[in-house]
């Protein structure tokens, strides 16, 4: 219960909608067309210019040249495809087996159930870097080792919101309906209980795309990702970090853009959430 | 509480056992990864086998890990050829004082932001600044750190550990996304604490706005953070390993990370479990602090 009084300092604040959501909005189509298409933004990536090394950003190159010459808004643009393509997988990955760990945890009996649900708290518990770099050790660094890392360790998100939607349909009448109509388990599963769980995992998705690019390029930049003179955000970073002392622009541009589509991913992802909330089950 | 001890042995047993399965599905030859670049013969490789004990079953070789990590050995290192815990245990403290010190500052720092940005505008300033400071890459803040207060304002040293002086630029960066997180959760706790009729009651009792807000409000808002703790741990522990490569600083990351690109897979192993222990542990401890501060809980 609450009772209204004057409260001056407890008014309830409501973010500016329009303008940032718009921007971020903008910002990630930008990201999205550049990860398609770079070369209608870029020039090669790989393009060395010894005459020209660690030049600070000007009208020819926008952000600049890193130590060999080479174009780092080039880089940047043609490092979208990269890092989103590492993200959108590993994103797919963990709601990909987030939705099916989490509605065999929801069908299944007490002790199965229990059993799954610890091993997602486990998960979600455990330092995402040091998981991650537990999986690198086994598979070797590369693509496909991040990919998989990142994926495992952000299922808990899903499968734990699965798990619980799943508990709610179970009762619902339309479950109850078709069982007594005698549908066998498979098309229960897959035409009942499937479709009226998964509707939060698109917007959770979109904020865990986030989650995941910045998880890709923390481990890219320790050496774990796509190898130079792969143009990944990360490892340009990582490079960068050498000749920070006479050339910030080489790491801190590319970390600038990372961050800011991160921020655009979360706002966008917010504004969905606020507008789909309360419509599950 | 003996089940949540219970609960967390399992936990642990888990962590050992996954770790222990991840090294068996590994790729590579053992006796390559102990090798090295050392001398390669025939008589080296079946004395290696012989010393390490490789032709057992893969299950004896299980137990036999689990036995001596239940007497905390947790094996020698193939690269250095020393204990486990002699090398972690050497390289402990930097890494504690960093994520001490991290976290001390991150916590100071968000009670300071989530106290004082009560007016409407100092919230949207403040959330912008906490969203900002979640979605940037912790080791893009140290960069952008170093840059400013190293190179150009030769504030404070580049690398190293050599005192304070050096320990202050990596414990920002780290406290920072600490705090955006942190600033949130105490917020929406004040935000929540507020509308609770007692706060009505201390308003009633003549209570000033500043007396509510941190004797009451405040005080119910941190409940929910203790749980926070082994997300904290994570994030200081994970950090720690970026956070030491951008300022090269000695310590706990250097080692896992050396350990992950040589393949010394004992080492791996000694720091997943060593982390799942002090996760339990800083858990359990959690719990135990959440019955102290709230005698409701006690009941159940």
């Amino acid at each position: 219960m609450t009772i209204a009084l004057d409260r001056p300092v407890s008014v309830r604040f409501r973010r500016p909608r329009g303008l940032g959501v718009a921007a971020a909005s903008g910002f990630l189509l930008l990201a999205f067309a550049a990860a398609v298409t770079p070369g209608l933004f870029a020039g090669d990536p790989l393009a060395a210019d010894p005459l020209h090394v660690l030049e600070p950003p000007s009208a020819a190159h926008w952000f600049g040249t890193d130590q060999l010459g080479r174009d780092v808004f080039d880089r940047v643009v043609h490092g979208a495809r990269h890092s989103l393509s590492i993200g959108i997988a590993a994103t797919l990955v963990a709601a990909g087996l987030g939705v099916l760990l989490g509605l065999l945890a929801g069908l299944s009996h007490r002790y199965a159930d229990e059993a799954l649900s610890r091993g997602f708290d486990a998960l979600a518990a455990f330092p995402l870097l040091l998981l991650a770099l537990l999986f690198v050790a086994v598979a070797g660094p590369g693509t496909v080792g991040l990919i998989v890392a990142i994926g495992i360790a952000t299922l808990p998100h899903y499968a734990r919101v699965v798990r619980s939607q799943t508990f709610v349909v179970r009762q619902a009448g339309y479950v109850t309906q078709a069982v007594a109509f005698g549908d066998s388990r498979t098309r229960l599963v897959l035409r009942h209980v499937l479709p009226n769980v998964i509707g939060p995992i698109p917007v959770l998705a979109v904020i865990g795309l986030g989650e995941a690019i910045l998880a890709a390029a923390g481990l890219s930049f320790l050496g774990m990702g796509p190898q130079p003179p792969s143009p990944e955000w990360g490892a340009m970073l990582s490079e960068g970090r050498g000749y920070l002392s006479i050339a910030w622009w080489t790491s801190i541009l590319p970390g600038v853009v990372v961050t800011l589509l991160v921020i655009s991913l979360t706002v966008v992802g917010r504004r969905l959430q606020r507008r789909f909330e309360g419509r599950t089950a | 509480m003996l089940r949540r001890i219970g609960t967390g042995l399992v936990v642990l047993w888990a962590a050992a056992t996954a770790a222990y399965l991840a090294l068996l599905a590994a790729p590579g030859d053992t006796v390559d990864a102990i090798i090295g670049d050392g001398a390669d013969t025939p008589l080296i490789r079946s004395q290696i086998i012989q010393e390490w004990h490789l032709d057992r079953p893969a299950v004896v070789q299980y137990l036999d890990f689990l036995w001596r990590a239940l007497h905390g050995d947790l094996g020698r290192s193939y690269l250095l050829q020393r204990p486990v815990s002699e090398v972690i245990g050497g390289q402990l403290a930097p890494t504690l004082t960093l994520a001490f010190s991290a976290g001390v500052l991150g916590i100071v720092l968000a009670l300071v932001l989530a106290v004082t940005t009560r007016r409407p505008w100092a919230r949207r300033a403040s959330s912008t600044l906490e969203l900002v400071l979640v979605s940037t890459p912790p080791f893009l803040i140290g960069i952008i750190l170093l840059s400013v207060f190293s190179f150009r304002l030769g504030l404070f040293p580049v690398s190293g550990d050599q005192g304070v002086a050096a320990l202050v630029l990596p414990a920002v960066t780290l406290a920072l996304p600490v705090a955006g997180v942190l600033t949130q959760v105490l917020r929406d706790g004040i935000d929540r604490a507020l509308d609770e009729p007692f706060v009505v009651t201390a308003r009633a009792r003549g209570l000033g706005e500043r007396a509510v807000l941190v004797r009451h409000a405040l005080r119910h808002a941190l409940l929910p953070t203790v749980t926070l703790i082994g997300w904290l741990f994570g994030i200081l522990l994970g950090g720690a390993v970026i956070i030491e490569t951008v300022f090269g600083r000695p310590g706990l990351g250097q080692v896992t990370l050396q350990a992950v690109t040589s393949e010394d897979m004992p080492v791996v192993l000694a720091v997943v479990v060593f982390s799942a222990f002090v996760y339990v542990l800083l858990n359990t401890l959690a719990d135990l602090a959440y019955l102290i501060i709230d005698p409701r809980l006690r009941r159940s």
